[in-house]
């Protein structure tokens, strides 16, 4: 699709290409990679080879063992990146730049700043703990699932890396195939349904995105990510607008932000666990990303004019979120719903545009991609023990499995941001974006964060105690008891082995998160300087496009 | 004031920690595992006493173990004001935990693991509040002890106990979330900071230039925010979370959930806001009559209720706005007296609960109207009431009075008639409630059918009820008597907020 685009503007473009577009270049942002190997590609390609291999494999055991194998190297490979990260400067570091099709300046441009380092470090962090809870999980083709979750990490750790526009594009929606196959061939009864209208949302957002990118491209010349940044004085605020909207819809469908988010329930609930984990924990921080990327960077002046809005579209995300999370008898679908909430928090982070908020909004994305990851983890472990996802199947199992509700205690007290742990750094952070900017926005995210504890609380008593009433003086135990009892099985040490990780990264993150505060604290005041330096060009007969007048008059005024 | 960077508050709140992983090792030992309730609470206990003497010099101990963000950090100081409450928790856990094992196999209880477990998770969210050194660790704390007495309070798993723990959750959780955190977060974007001025209670953390609207909104917003404290219109969990076993109403109401709630009002009026802020705004006086308003009504409540435990839980109510009474008048007299009746209340309100508990283990009663002439057959747990209730009362002798005192004295530096007279009134209210229980106890005649005792005090399980609850009643009327010893940290408290 996007080849037909781009030959039909070709004649346009190649005329303004000898202008100017190769006047400005932006090489002088990147660091280029300073190690031994190209990191980035090696992260990259490695899942691929992983999964190409993975076809000369029979025996089933042997090739979970394998992609265990491939997803843990990938890790190791990816420690270099955080351990060699360079946190005095905003520039993209260990940046590649290979020449690609030179007719459309469209290069293999890869590189990381703070905020993507974070995203590719937690995308490989998650990934081998998917591949450990589907071990027994999925039976019936293991290969072919194995390799979708390949696929699936390889696409994501490119569109975190991709400095070119068009390299983004490829590996945003290489993603969306393998995900779209994991729901729909190993998920639950009604994939059919929830696997197409993932596929669709998405689609649907991202040709907007498509044409955004051509349009930045007709008007720069280049793909080039630091140089679409760069060249931001060569925008209207008319066309600002558009590309900020354009960009709107694809990154709010991917959040998911609150009118867009009804494929998020649906594909959470009939995924595999590993799907669900991957959902929740990488793939929703895409849209994120995006918005910090090219909104924040690109359409300056576009963000600036709409931020009340979304943050008005944020704050309904969380109260709405967190509301229907409430009454859900489903815990998948509770645990989808609050995901709606949480990254109405990022969102509403990102948009607050002040240290506080944006850096707040990276902390959201980290925290909720382990603790809703473990969460689902959780429910993935009963679901394997009894086949139902809703809770009145699952409850009162404090007695029989002591150490499972340890894990998902925490893990519960994560959600809700319970001081001590990964969740409430970011949620005070983004409070104090918020109460700084306006208390009244600041009391509507308070409630936001009551409801999410209200759910947890009541999901966590409910799998603790429900159904359990003792009657004093009788202590007699009955035949349910003992299927009960043969049910519920606690914990066996692979079960352990990949809640561990989790548990570990919660409390790290939670008392002590200054090292990944370092790592963006650069990145993000270079792009508060950014958005600061912006000036917007807004006079009273040059307001902008009607469609977003009307927007922002909507919400705001 | 010399500020130590040492572990010793650190060792004071890993040790229930500790205790409470030991509890869970030795689930299947009843006996190896009350012992490790024991020795945890002797080993906090002298930790905690060991450090009260450098602070009575004025000096304090603290240690910052990590930091989260800047100006915020998880930090621990043991000074003059978290020692009283240090060495109250400490020693009450203790005492508590002999009783406890009267207790919970008096009665055949179940889940006791469990228990034990939450109790010393409990003490050690209370040991953290204690020493929290900045708003956020008193906050974390705060929070650890909202869930890990959850399972206290729905300790018998029926269906009033999931109502009234339910209710103690959305009380708790509830204004903690929606009033309690805006207010940190307020109190950041004001100070930069959330450290409480060490060692000083007179001018608090806020710039001079700080908005003294948003000030004020940031104190309305911490004193609705701390239910612990119970104060109207905020106190109705405090009833309901009365269906938990009795040692867990005791050690609630006692020590470490509403002394916590009142023990962070003093906290965030002293450390936060400070004397000097509180009186310039005008904050003190309302906040008086707030307490006030809660005392009166929440006696006269109490006087209706025929359920002991019920009684003992509204008499809680108002007399835990006695301490936030005597800070809001914001003259030193009136100050000793509100931070004195932490360390009173609690030993005497410890030991009217755990003979409200032996009562009915003893003889499975609650109801005030069925115990006449019960006295004569539980006469050491009945004379211990009876002291108790004195000291609630304010007699001389006995530690309550010491808290009139100070208070009466403070209600006249402040020339406020009206707080003097609400004092007055309910020292009568307190007699009413508690007098005529001790007087039917002793002196009316026994019922038609006769009371009949499961036990004797004297039994295996009755002495390790009764011994605790004596020893309290004893604390009551020694500190009654030799004040010196909390007055003197009182004082050093005083000094630095004047």
């Amino acid at each position: 699709m996007w080849l037909f685009f781009v030959f039909c503007s070709h004649t346009y473009c190649s005329r303004r290409l000898s202008e100017n577009a190769f006047t400005v270049t932006g090489m002088d942002l990147l660091i280029l990679n300073k190690l031994t190997y190209p990191i980035l590609t090696v992260l990259i390609f490695m899942p691929v080879t992983g999964a190409i291999s993975l076809l000369f494999i029979r025996n089933e055991t042997v090739q979970r063992a394998w992609t265990f194998m491939v997803t843990l190297m990938t890790f190791a490979a990816s420690i270099p990146l955080f351990s060699q990260f360079d946190s005095e400067t905003a520039r993209f570091q260990f940046a590649e730049y290979h020449p690609w099709i030179k007719t459309f300046n469209i290069n293999y441009v890869l590189g990381v700043d703070g905020i993507s380092m974070t995203l590719i470090m937690l995308t490989t962090f998650i990934m081998p703990l998917c591949v450990l809870c589907s071990w027994k999980y999925i039976s019936a083709r293991v290969r072919e699932f194995m390799i979708c979750l390949l696929f699936i990490e390889a696409a994501c750790i490119g569109v975190f890396s991709s400095l070119d526009f068009v390299l983004f594009y490829i590996f945003w929606e290489a993603m969306l195939v393998p995900m779209f196959l994991l729901i729909a061939i190993w998920g639950g009864p009604r994939k059919a349904y929830a696997s197409v209208k993932f596929f669709i949302y998405t689609l649907a957002g991202s040709v907007l995105l498509l044409v955004a990118i051509i349009a930045l491209y007709l008007k720069t010349g280049t793909f080039f990510i630091p140089d679409l940044m760069r060249l931001r004085h060569l925008y209207g605020f008319d066309f600002q607008i558009w590309i900020f909207l354009a960009f709107f819809v694809a990154f709010a469908v991917k959040v998911p932000m609150f009118p867009f988010h009804t494929w998020l329930p649906a594909a959470h609930v009939e995924a595999p666990t590993a799907g669900s984990v991957v959902l929740a924990s990488i793939l929703l921080k895409m849209g994120a990303y995006g918005f910090l990327r090219f909104s924040l960077a690109i359409t300056t002046d576009a963000t600036i004019y709409l931020a009340p809005v979304m943050i008005v579209i944020s704050l309904a995300g969380i109260i709405y979120g967190g509301y229907i999370a409430l009454v859900q008898s489903d815990m998948k679908k509770l645990i989808a719903y609050s995901s709606v909430g949480h990254m109405g928090f990022a969102t509403l982070g990102i948009f607050i545009l002040s240290p506080n908020g944006i850096t707040g909004a990276i902390m959201a994305m980290l925290a909720h991609g382990i603790s809703t990851g473990a969460l689902f983890l959780c429910i993935g472990i009963v679901y394997e023990r009894t086949h139902s996802r809703l809770i009145k199947d699952n409850q009162g199992i404090a007695g029989l499995m002591p150490i499972y509700i340890f894990f998902f205690g925490v893990f519960c007290l994560a959600s809700f941001a319970f001081p001590g742990t990964c969740g409430f750094v970011a949620e005070i952070l983004i409070f104090f974006g918020i109460f700084a900017e306006n208390k009244i926005a600041g009391a509507v995210a308070i409630l936001g964060a009551l409801l999410a504890a209200t759910y947890i609380l009541r999901l966590l008593q409910k799998i603790c105690w429900g159904g359990i009433v003792i009657h004093h003086g009788n202590h007699n135990h009955d035949e349910n008891d003992l299927k009960r009892k043969n049910l519920f099985t606690d914990l066996n040490p692979r079960e352990i082995i990949y809640l561990l990780p989790l548990i570990i990264m919660v409390f790290w993150m939670g008392v002590s998160p200054g090292f990944i505060l370092n790592a963006v604290n650069t990145t993000v005041q270079n792009l508060v300087a950014q958005i600061n330096s912006a000036q917007i060009t807004v006079t009273v007969f040059d307001r902008g496009p009607f469609l977003a007048e009307i927007f922002r008059n909507l919400f705001w005024s | 004031m010399e500020t130590i960077v040492s572990l010793k508050p650190v060792i004071a709140l890993v040790v229930p920690g500790v205790t409470a992983i030991l509890v869970m090792a030795f689930g299947k030992y009843p006996n190896y595992r009350e012992a490790c309730s024991i020795v945890g609470g002797i080993i906090a206990f002298v930790a905690v006493l060991l450090m009260s003497r450098i602070i009575l010099d004025g000096s304090c101990y603290e240690y910052e173990i990590f930091r989260i963000l800047p100006g915020i950090s998880l930090k621990l100081r043991a000074d003059s004001l978290g020692i009283i409450f240090g060495i109250i928790c400490t020693l009450l856990w203790l005492v508590v935990s002999f009783y406890n094992i009267g207790y919970m196999r008096g009665l055949d209880e179940h889940a006791q693991t469990r228990y034990y477990t939450s109790f010393a998770l409990t003490i050690f969210g209370a040991v953290g509040v204690a020493f929290a050194a900045n708003v956020f660790t008193l906050y974390m704390f705060y929070e650890i002890i909202t869930i890990v007495t959850y399972p206290l309070v729905a300790h018998h798993q029926d269906e009033e106990a999931y109502q009234g723990a339910r209710k103690y959750l959305v009380y708790l959780v509830g204004t903690s979330k929606l009033f309690f955190l805006p207010a940190m977060v307020l109190t950041y974007i004001l100070a930069g900071t959330l450290d409480f001025a060490p060692g000083d209670f007179a001018h608090g953390i806020f710039p001079p230039e700080a908005d003294p609207v948003l000030v004020t909104i940031t104190y309305v917003l911490y004193i609705a925010g701390i239910a612990k404290a119970a104060i109207m219109p905020f106190h109705n969990w405090l009833p309901s979370a009365m269906v938990a076993p009795t040692p867990v109403s005791a050690l609630l109401h006692a020590v470490a959930v509403v002394k916590a709630g009142v023990f962070s009002i003093s906290r965030i009026m002293l450390s936060v806001f400070g004397v000097e802020t509180l009186t310039s705004l005008h904050l003190g006086i309302p906040t008086a009559y707030l307490a006030s308003f809660t005392i009166l009504l929440a006696s006269v409540i109490a006087l209706t209720k025929d359920d002991l435990k019920a009684r003992l839980a509204y008499s809680t109510v108002s007399q835990l706005s006695y301490i936030i009474i005597g800070i809001a008048m914001l003259t030193p007299s009136s100050i000793a007296g509100g931070l004195i009746h932490i360390a009173n209340h609690a030993f005497s309100k410890i030991t009217l609960f755990l003979c409200a508990g032996t009562i009915f283990v003893l003889s499975g009663l609650r109801s005030i109207k069925q115990m006449n002439g019960l006295g004569r057959k539980l006469p050491v747990t009945f004379a211990a009431f009876f002291i108790a209730s004195l000291s609630m009362v304010g007699i001389p002798g006995v530690c309550g009075f010491i808290t009139k005192w100070y208070l009466v004295v403070g209600s006249i530096e402040a020339s406020r008639l009206g707080l003097l007279v609400v004092l007055l009134a309910s020292t009568l209210l307190n007699a009413a409630y508690f007098m005529p229980i001790v007087y039917k106890a002793f002196f009316e005649d026994e019922p038609e059918g006769q009371h009949t005792l499961t036990m004797n005090e004297s039994s295996a399980y009755g002495l390790f009820m009764v011994i605790p609850l004596l020893s309290t009643a004893l604390i009551s009327v020694v500190i009654g008597i030799y004040p010196g010893f909390f007055m003197n940290i009182v004082k050093t408290i005083v000094m630095h907020a004047f």
